[in-house]
């Protein structure tokens, strides 16, 4: 009996290892990988120049900048529209009522949509509905503006996929702030509302950070919902408005693996750009780690 | 029942927890500049009834109230009382102090401030007060930039008191203020109940018997959400009326 028991412990112990060990040891083969594959391209030039020869050299300058853009349009957009949400979801809607059922379903379901379906309602809605009659509105419908895919139409296809992380972030740092502290607020005679702004989200202001930050990383490293919305395969100009197409780290390394002259020849230039968009990603989460923990800390 | 002013007065109060009835048919007299202390096993609905002298209740999703709570000759729970406007008047402190995240000026100056109190020197003199009339003022006036975390745990329950005065309540609500306490601290609060019922009219829920026969002036006794006696303190715990009463004040249930 004791030794059937030691072999289903030793069991246990070597398979839950064995999974954990397969996870952290393909993230270091994946990393090492890279880096080999791209330390050789890899250079300070190659962050501040343009490609160069149909893009088999040179830099990744104007998709780090593109993606900069992108990321700093969505989040304007995307964050301050999901933590209203979750204010009011956490707040004032009552868990009965059938308004805020029907949000939280909606927040799962968009959550769960795939990206590139993203992508084709950006098309669809953004660019073809919203772009035409912009352009119908702003030029009387002679000019070609607005209906085509641009940087705007990109970071709010962008936004939209990031809410239900935004959403579901702040809605969890907000549930975190302990009843006894709004409570002592209401009890001195605070409103609802003074007691949100005073109470609830500064000690929820980390939190709401972190979910802004999460969002920001699982945007960078999408590409799917700009394909058809606003990155561009090359640009020899930086976008310098919402209505110019842009490149973007990923779709580079997509279509720099996909669709170059010679692929055999742009592998250091994908390794490298790949190791540029991680490096960013890994950042921002790591970031992201830093805050939550001390968000923890400071409640406890 | 001796004569004094009424300063909350309750009259067959009943409440549920949805489909659960947590107080039935209690009427009962606050009287003024004193205090009452709430007593009865857990869950026999006397912190339910605490606060439902401030609608703190409101707070909790299901929760049904019947009956009048007459503050000021006014229904508390008449349509056209603003909750937020009694709650100035009608302070609480909790089980567990409860103190913001701010530092102990920050946390006192809460009050005053969202009543649109903007002038430091007013909020000066009302924090010097309230930390004062808390008796923390000694302890605490070279660090008013501390966190109001940092103090320990009677100081933390006292910045609450003083928080709580610094909006200039009436009424004083108390839910086991020195359930969490070592003994030296409560003493601490316990005295300090004894020279706050000068000015204001407290109201006190504790467990604890002793505590109950020190501090207050009238006892009510709840058991299953209703009132079963409701006197003066002496006479509580020396001659009650009721059996049951005395069962629970000797300690031979509870």
């Amino acid at each position: 009996m004791i030794k059937k028991r030691n072999i289903i412990g030793a069991l246990v112990v070597g398979i839950t290892g064995m999974a954990s060990f397969a996870v952290v040891a393909s993230i270091v083969v994946i990393m090492v990988n890279i880096i080999a594959g791209g330390m050789d391209t890899f250079s300070i030039s190659f962050l501040t120049e343009s490609p160069k020869e149909g893009m088999t050299e040179g830099g990744i300058y104007p998709a780090i900048i593109g993606t900069f853009l992108r990321v700093i349009i969505m989040t304007l957009v995307g964050v301050p529209i999901g933590a209203v949400t979750a204010v009011y979801l956490s707040e004032y809607a009552s868990s009965k009522s059938k308004f805020a059922q029907m949000i939280r379903f909606a927040v799962n379901t968009l959550a769960g949509v795939p990206a590139i379906v993203f992508g084709l309602f950006g098309l669809g809605f953004f660019v073809q509905f919203v772009g035409q009659g912009m352009d119908y509105a702003l030029e009387g419908g002679s000019g070609l503006r607005w209906a085509q895919p641009n940087l705007l139409w990109a970071s709010l296809t962008m936004a939209l996929l990031t809410l239900p992380v935004v959403i579901v972030s702040v809605e969890e740092a907000i549930r975190a702030v302990p009843r006894e502290l709004r409570e002592a607020s209401l009890a001195l005679g605070g409103t609802k509302w003074q007691t949100i702004r005073k109470v609830v989200i500064p000690n929820s202001f980390t939190g709401v950070l972190t979910g802004g930050i999460l969002a920001i990383s699982r945007g960078a490293g999408e590409v799917a919902p700009i394909l058809f919305t606003g990155a561009a395969y090359f640009l020899p100009h930086l976008p310098a408005s919402l209505s110019d197409q842009f490149m973007e780290l990923g779709y580079h390394i997509y279509i720099m693996a996909t669709q170059s002259a010679d692929v055999e020849a742009t592998s250091g230039i994908q390794y490298a750009t790949t190791m540029v968009l991680l490096f960013c990603t890994f950042s921002l989460n790591f970031i992201a780690v830093v805050l939550r923990y001390k968000m923890r800390k400071k409640m406890h | 029942m001796e004569n004094g002013q009424i300063r909350i007065q309750v009259k067959s109060l009943n409440l549920w927890y949805g489909e659960k009835q947590a107080l039935e048919n209690i009427s009962l007299d606050i009287l003024t500049n004193q205090v009452t202390a709430l007593i009865g096993p857990s869950g026999c609905g006397k912190s339910t009834f605490l606060r439902a002298l401030n609608r703190m209740n409101d707070l909790i999703e299901n929760v049904r109230t019947e009956g009048e709570v007459l503050f000021e000759g006014i229904n508390i729970y008449d349509k056209s009382v603003d909750a937020v406007e009694l709650r100035k008047k009608v302070g609480m402190i909790f089980q567990k102090s409860n103190p913001f995240p701010k530092s102990i000026y920050e946390n006192v100056a809460y009050g005053p401030k969202i009543y649109g109190i903007r002038d430091k020197k007013s909020l000066d003199e009302i924090v010097e007060k309230s930390l004062r009339q808390a008796a923390l003022w000694d302890e605490v006036k070279d660090d008013l930039s501390k966190s109001g975390l940092s103090i320990s745990g009677g100081q933390q329950q006292r910045l609450c008191i003083a928080r709580a005065l610094a909006v200039d309540p009436e009424v004083i609500l108390m839910d086991e203020p020195a359930s969490a306490l070592d003994p030296i601290a409560t003493s601490k609060i316990e005295e300090l109940i004894f020279e706050l019922k000068k000015q204001y009219t407290i109201v006190i829920v504790t467990h604890n018997m002793q505590q109950a026969a020190r501090v207050s002036d009238y006892t009510a006794f709840f058991y299953m959400g209703e009132l079963v006696e409701y006197d003066i303190t002496r006479k509580i715990f020396t001659t009650p009326s009721i059996k049951h009463t005395e069962e629970y004040v000797t300690g031979r249930f509870g």
